[in-house]
């Protein structure tokens, strides 16, 4: 048969690396063939899990009767902690301190004690309702005012970082300024809740689907409570519907779960929470509350900054220290602290155990950061952009490089990024009608503001920068592409399946991309901390190259030319003289006995983390951008409308642009919910009453602002030699939200002429903003 | 009697005898049918993840309209053509212009989201030729995506508004004729259904009367309308219900008469089939509707099920409050009205008999010269429950004074309540900003409101006494209320 690919004469193929391409499952999204968990065939037989959750926030469990639970229609069994045959702790620390099931103690309303398997998910859900479960109450606290009254302890060691001399500089400057902030926290929200199946193997075997961020961690969690090795778990994850880091860890438990059923039961077991059970179960992003004292001059440059973040770490440790450590890296957002101390206090709270989203504690840092800017700007008279401009981190030999954690930031284009925002947003001139719109606008009231986005890219903890990838060429010239991130939406398989395409020059269609599954590549890190294409597109670039420097040492053999005589074009390749189709010079390596499979590996150089001294290099470069958004506010009711939002944004040397640009624009989305809409609300009692949609309200199409206009930073690449000079683009951009709060502070000044800095706290609900209208207006 | 619903799923014709009261479209869908396409994001018809077209036979002719299949129970769709995103590309995989969009666009992500977007975008595509934003935003107001932050997705329903490649393409379009004459078919043929699965009843009655008959014997049964309250009882507190009394299908329940006495509504009127009639008699009753719940939210719910279900908070009572309306009940033996503030008698509790069902409501036309506004604050714009709901009605004389005033607020006390105190304070006196900035403390006196997740008890009494100082701009030819578009854009 005569391979068409003879005939290629294109000269670029489908899908290169930089190129718009859209997501690889966008045409099964759009017609519901995307399969995800649930939507996968059950096996014969399958059952499904409830939960049976503490409605207590901290109590000692007396008695457990489930007697009537074990009656109710359909149920199979009843697990409680003494069922677990390995260990009942699923704590992705190694603390020990989060059971699978809650024995003797709860410490958060919500806390799961004992699971039914029943043969449908509604009698499931109806049988746990049917428990006796007897408790004595001890003492609960749930937000950071009451635990730190209570002397609650740290769930983890804190760290301190420090520079310079800030004890005594901070008495030095001609102004000071002392404050605290609140801010809160944020429900992941992702549209597909938690799930997971698992099916029994042979001997100790059991598979488990799983929507999970970190397939290597939840096969780890799997195997310990079921008290066998890694290597009898095995974990796939073709597409979770969201992730944001609410899967990150928080798999864990329901993979465990459905994995004991399945063993004891030998059948197929589902756990899928719903919605309100999902929210009540899992865990969020953290409230933090900022105290913060700036020493500064009378121009509005700091001299020293003293800040304790202050987190609701709930009842475990989580991911509480990484993240609380990561606020403190982002404490200074884009400035330069001469001397600075900052310290973190992650709390323990009865709340659940928080963990992973977005940006993972670094925009609570840079909300705190950014409210020290405005406190200045308003003490000193002057538009908070010419105060951020005044303390940017300056260039290579300024003197003004070096962060709190003593990296020196190498790659600052912060100052470029907002100069040209500036100019394409009509800043100024914005802002000049928006004073004077403010003077004759009894009730109607609008702010601008203008900010800026550092983010450090890299796991702070260095072990988590590594990746594997595996790629095979069949006989047939098709690709099969395999690495251990995962895809919630991000497009993360496209842009790798790009890398490999680009490698090889085919076109992107004979790149089969395979679900993540532990079997493959082991020992994976989670796909967080916006590494996903950093760290598996370098993989899969190693797997790839390997195996095409085999088939031109082939090819060198077998035509007897040298290897400057190789070119690799489109769908084929120069040898010599000679054009190859891609597929034949396959299968004459084949014949030639070429191993035609290559893993790959990766691991991001540079980084070294010293935490107890507070010093090194957590992040390989920095990701920056800037937003300016603009906002009317009614001051009758505190409602607000976001009327414009300008957005420039560093990817580096975009991979994918059109993958980058819906990013960006779903994360300034996400980061204002978090600003603006969206509150947890716990009762007197610990529990959570923003459990739902119809309580916990996340932005709608209508609440985007009215004119969005979102650019990348087509100039910038990578000064690092990353994938294709790109730029990581899953988490910086959620912090370009910031101008939205600060927008809506400004509006809020103009209530008391701009004399008073509003304090507004996070989320700026109308309530809020309406409350600090009325501070202001009762101040003047 | 019959003993089985029919209706239409995508190309299939379905006779279903054998399903609870309760079991929910979207369960039917995923277990039973295996059409996956359809996702469970919240069950509770807030995320629109579960968003399928459901095709009925009104007065216009057959209209589809999104709604939440999650809290949508089978016993409802007796007479309807259900249609799932699985329904849309054609046999050979071609997309439909809407999916086609999407993809163009780059509207999905994650994906989850997706089907459901598309669904609501198929609705709008199918009514709307040359939609506007304010209608975009309005079709998708039901669905939460948590990945694009929808631009992509308002482009791709701004894209695909004009590309109609051809009628047969579409296959709804296509097969609209076979399809409308089925569905007249199986309303001919109507009889009272009951459907028994597990000694739980779904009654669909043949008719009001067939109702009242029905209810004499069963005055405890579940009235079920649009679900879009009663489906959370039973997919979040996992109540039985039994028997449930289906009623959406009851034309004569959906008529909506204006006249020049008042507007009469049938308690069968969807809010979406009220939206019309009530945004060009009563602008600003439009606007309260086009912020309650999601468009499918609005295709399913009743202004009648909004009162019926008594709460405090629901959107509707205020405003009908303080325009006068009136109740009708109906019994088997016959009918009685009640002013609807009398109807609220505490928390939970309202003057509905067992055995009787909401049939209309006829809010009296309001005077000419008169100024009636309603205030809804949330949280969120859209999609949301109110933190209060504060309606105004006035009245002045020649001398500009108050004639007559009636203040009614939702989310203030245990049901909708007049601010009585504050009517009286300011009845006869000079509508002025003087008067009303000497009044405003008089609501303290009407209400005491809770604190809960929506707002703080603090913030519902301010914001309720700044709500009489928009009131009086207003009235004053100074409105100062934030409109995403200004009226000549929607």
């Amino acid at each position: 048969m005569m391979d068409k690919s003879t005939f290629e004469t294109k000269s670029v193929i489908n899908g290169p690396m930089h190129a718009a391409l859209k997501h690889d499952s966008a045409h099964k999204h759009v017609t519901g063939s995307a399969e995800y968990i649930d939507d996968i065939p059950e096996p014969a037989g399958t059952l499904h899990g409830g939960l049976g959750l503490s409605d207590r926030a901290h109590a000692e469990i007396v008695s457990i009767d489930l007697s009537a639970v074990k009656a109710a229609p359909g149920v199979v069994w009843v697990m409680t902690a003494e069922d677990i045959p390995g260990f009942n702790d699923v704590a992705s620390t190694g603390q020990h301190d989060e059971p699978l099931l809650a024995t003797a103690e709860v410490q958060f309303h919500g806390q799961p004690i004992f699971a039914v398997i029943a043969e449908t998910r509604d009698q499931a859900r109806r049988a746990v309702k049917l428990a006796h479960i007897e408790y004595r109450d001890l003492p609960h606290w749930t937000d950071i005012d009451t635990a730190r009254a209570n002397n609650a302890p740290n769930v983890i060691e804190p760290m301190t970082l420090k520079r310079g001399e800030p004890e005594t500089e901070i008495e030095k400057a001609p102004l000071r300024v002392q404050g605290h902030m609140y801010i809160g926290g944020q429900e992941h929200f992702y549209l597909e809740s938690h799930i997971a199946m698992a099916i029994p193997g042979e001997d100790d075997e059991v598979t488990v689907w799983s929507s999970t961020q970190h397939p290597s961690e939840v096969q780890h969690m799997v195997a310990h409570v079921l008290g066998v090795a890694n290597n009898a778990v095995t974990v796939q994850t073709r597409r979770m519907g969201g992730g944001f880091g609410g899967k990150e860890t928080q798999g864990n438990q329901f993979a465990a779960l459905a994995a004991v059923a399945a063993r004891k039961l030998k059948r197929a077991v589902k756990f899928r929470p719903d919605r309100d059970e999902d929210m009540s179960i899992t865990g969020k992003r953290h409230d933090f509350r900022v105290d913060y004292d700036v020493a500064f001059s009378e121009e509005g440059l700091i001299h020293a900054v003293d800040a304790t973040y202050t987190a609701r770490c709930g009842f475990s440790a989580d991911l509480s220290g990484p993240v609380t450590d990561r606020a403190l890296f982002h404490a200074d957002s884009s400035y330069y602290y001469p001397h600075v101390r900052l310290t973190s206090q992650p709390l323990k709270t009865h709340t659940v155990s928080n963990t992973a989203f977005r940006g993972f504690g670094g925009p609570q840092g840079m909300v705190g950061g950014e409210r020290i800017i405005e406190e200045i700007a308003y003490a000193v008279g002057k538009d908070p952009l010419e105060i951020r401009k005044l303390n940017f981190y300056g260039q290579r030999g300024s003197g003004r490089t070096v962060t709190p954690y003593h990296q020196e930031v190498e790659d600052n284009i912060v100052a470029r990024i907002v100069e040209e925002l500036e100019a394409s947003s009509d800043y100024q001139a914005r802002r000049q009608a928006i004073l004077e719109f403010n003077e004759n606008s009894p009730v109607i009231r609008k702010g601008i503001a203008l900010t800026p986005v550092k983010f450090g890219i890299s796991f702070t903890m260095t072990a988590y920068n590594q990746a594997g990838a595996l790629v095979h060429i069949y006989n047939d010239g098709s690709i099969h592409l395999n690495h251990g991130g995962t895809e919630m939406g991000q497009g993360l398989y496209t842009k790798v399946a790009q890398v490999v395409a680009n490698t090889f020059q085919v076109d992107i269609d004979r790149v089969k991309i395979t679900a993540t599954t532990t079997g493959k590549v082991p020992n994976t890190s989670a796909t967080a901390a916006s590494s996903g294409s950093d760290l598996n597109g370098m993989a899969a670039y190693d797997a790839a190259r390997q195996l095409k420097e085999r088939l031109i040492q082939f090819a060198v053999r077998q035509w007897k030319v040298a290897r400057e005589q190789i070119e690799f074009l489109p769908n084929r390749v120069r040898i010599g003289s000679e054009i190859v189709p891609f597929d034949t010079l396959v299968r004459a390596a084949y014949y030639d006995r070429v191993q035609l499979s290559a893993t790959g590996f990766y691991k991001t150089p540079k980084i070294h983390w010293d935490r107890q001294a507070g010093r090194g290099r957590p992040f390989y470069y920095f990701a920056y951008g800037a937003a300016a958004s603009e906002v009317s506010v009614d001051t009758l009711t505190g409602e607000y409308l976001v009327e414009r939002t300008d957005i420039l944004h560093d990817v580096g040397k975009s991979l994918n642009p059109a993958i980058d640009i819906g990013q960006i624009e779903g994360g300034f989305i996400q980061g204002m919910g978090w600003l603006t809409t969206e509150e947890l609300w716990w009762d007197a009692r610990g529990r959570l009453r923003t459990h739902a949609p119809s309580t916990y309200k996340i932005p709608l199409a209508s609440d985007r602002p009215k004119i969005f206009n979102v650019k990348l930073a087509e100039w910038s690449e990578n000064t690092e030699p990353t994938i294709g000079r790109s730029k990581a683009v899953g988490e910086p951009p959620f912090m370009l939200a910031i101008s939205v709060l600060e927008a809506i502070s400004m509006a809020v000044a103009s209530v008391a002429d701009y004399s008073v800095c509003p304090r507004l706290d996070a989320p700026a609900t109308p309530e809020r903003v309406l409350m600090a209208v009325e501070r202001l207006k009762a101040m003047e | 009697m019959h003993e089985a619903i029919r209706f239409i799923l995508n190309g299939e014709d379905v006779t279903l005898g054998d399903f609870g009261p309760t079991e929910t479209l979207l369960d039917y869908l995923r277990l039973r049918r295996r059409l996956t396409g359809t996702k469970e994001g919240c069950a509770e018809g807030d995320c629109g993840a579960c968003t399928v077209l459901v095709g009925r036979l009104t007065e216009l002719g057959l209209r589809y309209e999104s709604v939440n299949a999650c809290i949508r129970f089978l016993g409802s769709l007796h007479g309807t053509h259900v249609v799932t995103v699985e329904h849309l590309a054609g046999d050979d995989g071609t997309l439909h212009p809407v999916q086609q969009a999407m993809v163009d666009c780059h509207g999905s992500q994650c994906g989850f989201c997706t089907p459901g977007f598309v669904m609501s975008l198929y609705g709008l595509w199918l009514s709307n030729a040359a939609p506007t934003r304010a209608d975009i935003e309005s079709a998708l107001q039901g669905n939460l995506c948590r990945c694009t932050g929808y631009e992509p997705i308002v482009k791709a329903a701004e894209q695909v508004s004009a590309n109609r490649p051809s009628a047969l393409f579409d296959p709804l379009e296509r097969d609209r004729t076979e399809i409308m004459a089925k569905l007249w078919s199986i309303r001919s043929e109507m009889e009272t259904i009951v459907v028994k699965k597990d000694g739980a009843h779904s009654i669909v009655p043949a008719s009001v009367s067939a109702l009242t008959d029905i209810l004499a014997e069963e005055p405890d049964a579940t009235i079920v309308a649009g679900a879009t309250d009663v489906g959370l009882w039973v997919t979040k507190q996992m109540r039985h219900l039994d028997p449930v009394i289906f009623i959406n299908h009851l034309t004569e329940l959906q008529s909506i008469v204006s006249d020049e006495t008042g507007i009469a509504i049938g308690a069968g009127v969807s809010y979406t089939q009220a939206l019309d009639t009530l945004s060009d008699e009563l602008p600003a009753f439009g606007r309260l509707i086009d912020r309650i719940g999601g468009q499918q939210v609005r295709n399913m719910g009743t202004i009648g099920g909004n009162i019926a279900n008594g709460s405090p908070i629901g959107d509707t009572p205020p405003a009908l409050i303080v325009l006068g309306a009136e109740l009708t009940l109906r019994t088997h033996a016959g009918r009685r009205t009640v002013p609807l503030e009398d109807f609220f008698l505490a928390y939970g509790k309202q003057d509905r008999l067992p055995g009787e069902f909401v049939e209309k409501v006829f809010v009296p036309r309001p005077a000419e010269d008169g100024h009636f506004a309603v205030y809804k604050v949330s949280k969120r714009r859209d999609e949301d429950i109110s933190a209060l709901c504060g309606a105004f009605s006035l009245m002045l004389d020649g001398d500009g004074k108050v004639e007559n005033i009636r203040i009614a607020f939702g989310g203030m006390a245990a049901t909708p309540k007049r601010a009585r105190h504050v009517e009286e304070a300011l009845l006869g006196k000079t509508w002025s900003w003087g008067v009303i900035s000497a009044v405003r403390d008089i609501f303290d006196e009407d209400y005491t409101p809770l604190t809960d997740w929506r707002a703080t008890a603090a913030y519902r009494s301010l914001a309720a006494k700044n709500l009489l100082t928009r009131f009086f701009l207003e009235t004053a030819g100074q409105p100062q209320e934030l409109r995403r578009f200004e009226l000549e854009e929607a």
